[in-house]
């Protein structure tokens, strides 16, 4: 028998779902709004005639209606592809070498018999409670590239490619360290204890036993590492402005470079500087592509790996 | 109560009439003074798995602790050597920086950007917070699972997207109005719904995020779009983990939708909404400087400017010394939210 429905159940029902539905569509937007952009003339962008569907024409005249300049502009800019690359390797290089350190010393730190555990385990959380702050960090990074330019023999921090020290020296985070170590910790003990019979050795019981169990949390892991390459910013700045090393930039900050330097929607806008683009309305259609550009990797991803992360954050999130 | 006798570790001899050590405890100190050489002999034999902590520990240590060494610069003089000169060359300058920041000419910065910082995480606590929960009550509503999920990938996708990206667009959607272009979108859609409120018809025409007044709201605003949807997972899971029977025992004693609300589900999740609060209490001074710094601009300072990127803008011994005052009462509410969680919940976070 189907129980009768109650109003306050019915009216709870329906806020719920135009709530849920209403932040779905206010997320959808930003993006759909990006794509319209990137599709739309020069002049349309310009003069902010853009609200859902690409358009078209100049002023006075303005119809719904596709175009590919900004693409193709952005195609002919030897910045975007020089970038692209970087973002490309920063994010392959440095997710395999983050993994790697991550999930060896997770699987050390797994193990009861670990002399010191505690003290490993307070040196690694004791970065999530402090850090040094953003001039300290800086300093360490000048050193670092200084000591590395001195390996090749230069002097200068620019005198090394600074992608290298993008790769090694940032990225790093505590909190997947310990989800690792916390799903490695949950893996049956006589699966372990009968491989080591077998005689295998550490090495080939944390590759042929305790990655193969944890899948889900270390594709949630390789997630979290690539997409924050990926995303990478402030410190890929800081180091490639003080190399003077524009041939090192991310993606990230060459959008950002345009958004400030060749538009004036930051307020940092200088009209008297050379620009490379005739119109600020060409910037923001380019500005547009790029972005629509450099979220597609992630767009394809996500799919694939979604249905992961909500397991894998639960499994390693709060322990009872 | 086990009483230690003399003769457990000393032997009598009678014609002397002296104590001598026992037989059986001078094995017990043997054993005792090599044991440092059974725990080395584990260590050794197990050398593999001290070997794989080597990469992490070398990583943490380069670029994690040695920036702790330049926290020093916090009590050096900045003024002989400008600020690239080698720390370590510099005089000695005791507490001076820090009276400089919190009492000197500085003290008009440090104090407005340490009042922003709590100012902009309070704001985004108390929105940031309770939007997840809400999320997760509603996404227990919809029995589609179908749509459910769609709705899931749209809500979870902004938290993947970079602070570059998110700042480039939610400036483009409100962006003022220039010589020859119309206001942002988003723009003209506040501009209609409050065509008679001149304050905020001017900071639109001027880009909403170069007004002092707005930069608060649209920063949480932007934050909440960012990572409400994500966030909700956590006590989406603690929602679903309800076991059924608990429901169809509560319809049994005639409780509606409501009720089973008031008295199933939020005394369910509540362990983990504790949880939760407690650890963003811990972070409430981390405010994501990256996000503030891309958003930074001469028109909203006065509601922007976070003691980090001060410090980054000062880039001397006086940033140094305020991001530390920042970043060490960071601590003590992460250790303190930590030693609560212990006490209240009886779980540690970490």
């Amino acid at each position: 028998m189907k129980r009768k429905m109650e109003v306050s159940e019915l009216i709870f029902k329906i806020i719920a779902y135009v709530v849920l539905i209403v932040f779905a569509l206010m997320c959808l937007y930003p993006l759909v709004y990006v794509l319209a952009g990137a599709f739309s003339s020069s002049d349309a962008v310009l003069n902010n005639q853009i609200v859902l569907w690409p358009v078209i024409g100049t002023t006075g005249g303005y119809t719904i209606g596709l175009t590919i300049d900004a693409f193709k502009w952005a195609f002919t800019y030897n910045m975007f592809w020089i970038s692209y690359a970087n973002t490309l390797f920063v994010t392959f290089i440095g997710t395999i070498w983050c993994l790697v350190y991550s999930l060896l010393g997770a699987y050390a730190l797994s193990k009861k018999r670990l002399l010191g555990r505690h003290g490993f385990n307070f040196f690694l959380v004791f970065t999530m409670w402090f850090s040094a702050g953003i001039v300290p960090t800086f300093q360490n990074y000048k050193a670092t590239g200084e000591i590395l330019a001195g390996l090749v023999g230069g002097s200068a921090m620019g005198d090394i490619d600074l992608k290298w020290l993008i790769v090694i020296a940032m990225g790093m985070n505590a909190t997947n360290i310990i989800l690792l170590r916390n799903t490695f910790e949950g893996v049956p003990q006589e699966i372990e204890e009968a491989a080591r019979i077998d005689g295998a050795t550490e090495m080939q019981i944390l590759t042929k036993v305790y990655i193969p169990m944890s899948k889900a949390t270390i594709a949630t892991v390789a997630l979290f590492f690539g997409i924050s390459r990926w995303n990478g910013y402030f410190w890929a700045y800081k180091v490639t402005q003080e190399g003077g090393q524009s041939y090192s930039w991310p993606i990230q900050v060459l959008i950002r470079d345009i958004i400030e330097n060749e538009t004036d929607i930051t307020g940092k806008y200088n009209a008297d500087n050379d620009h490379l683009f005739e119109t600020q309305g060409q910037a923001v259609s380019v500005l547009y592509s790029f972005i629509i550009l450099s979220i597609i990797p992630i767009l394809i991803i996500y799919p694939f790996i979604q249905k992961y992360f909500a397991k894998g954050v639960n499994m390693g999130g709060v322990k009872e | 109560m086990f009483k230690l006798k003399y003769d457990d570790f000393l032997t009598y001899d009678e014609s002397s009439g002296t104590y001598s050590m026992s037989a059986e405890q001078r094995v017990r100190d043997e054993t005792e003074r090599n044991s440092w050489k059974t725990v080395g002999f584990t260590v050794l034999k197990d050398w593999r798995l001290y070997l794989m902590l080597v990469p992490m520990i070398v990583v943490y240590v380069l670029w994690r602790y040695m920036p702790m060494t330049e926290l020093l610069g916090a009590f050096k003089d900045y003024s002989t050597f400008g600020n690239n000169g080698d720390t370590a060359l510099m005089n000695w300058y005791g507490f001076n920086n820090f009276i400089e920041i919190f009492t000197g000419y500085n003290a008009q910065f440090f104090w407005p950007a340490f009042r922003n910082t709590f100012i902009i995480a309070f704001y985004n606590l108390l929105f940031g917070f309770p939007a997840p929960i809400i999320l997760a009550l509603f996404f227990n509503e919809v029995k589609s699972n179908v749509t459910r999920s769609v709705v899931q990938v749209l809500v979870y996708l902004p938290k993947f997207l970079s602070t570059v990206i998110v700042t480039s667009i939610a400036l483009l959607l409100v962006s003022g109005k220039s010589e020859f272009g119309d206001m942002g979108a988003l723009s003209r859609l506040f501009a209609a719904i409050a065509p008679n409120n001149e304050a905020l018809q001017a900071a639109l025409n001027g880009g909403l995020f170069n007004s002092a007044a707005y930069f608060r709201a649209m920063y949480v605003f932007t934050d909440l779009w960012e990572h409400a949807g994500y966030d909700s997972i956590v006590f989406f899971a603690a929602v679903i983990a309800v076991s059924p029977t608990s429901y169809e025992a509560a319809q049994m004693d005639g409780a509606g939708k409501m009720a089973q609300m008031r008295y199933v589900v939020i005394p369910s999740i509540l362990s983990t909404v504790v949880i939760m609060l407690i650890m963003k209490i811990g972070g409430l001074l981390s405010v994501g400087y990256e996000k503030v710094y891309l958003l930074l601009s001469t028109g909203n300072e006065s509601a922007s400017q976070i003691v980090a990127t001060l410090a980054n803008s000062w880039n001397d011994g006086k940033g140094i010394a305020a991001e530390m005052t920042n970043n060490l009462i960071g601590m003590i509410l992460v250790i303190g939210s930590n030693i609560v969680a212990r006490k209240a919940a009886n779980v540690s976070l970490y």
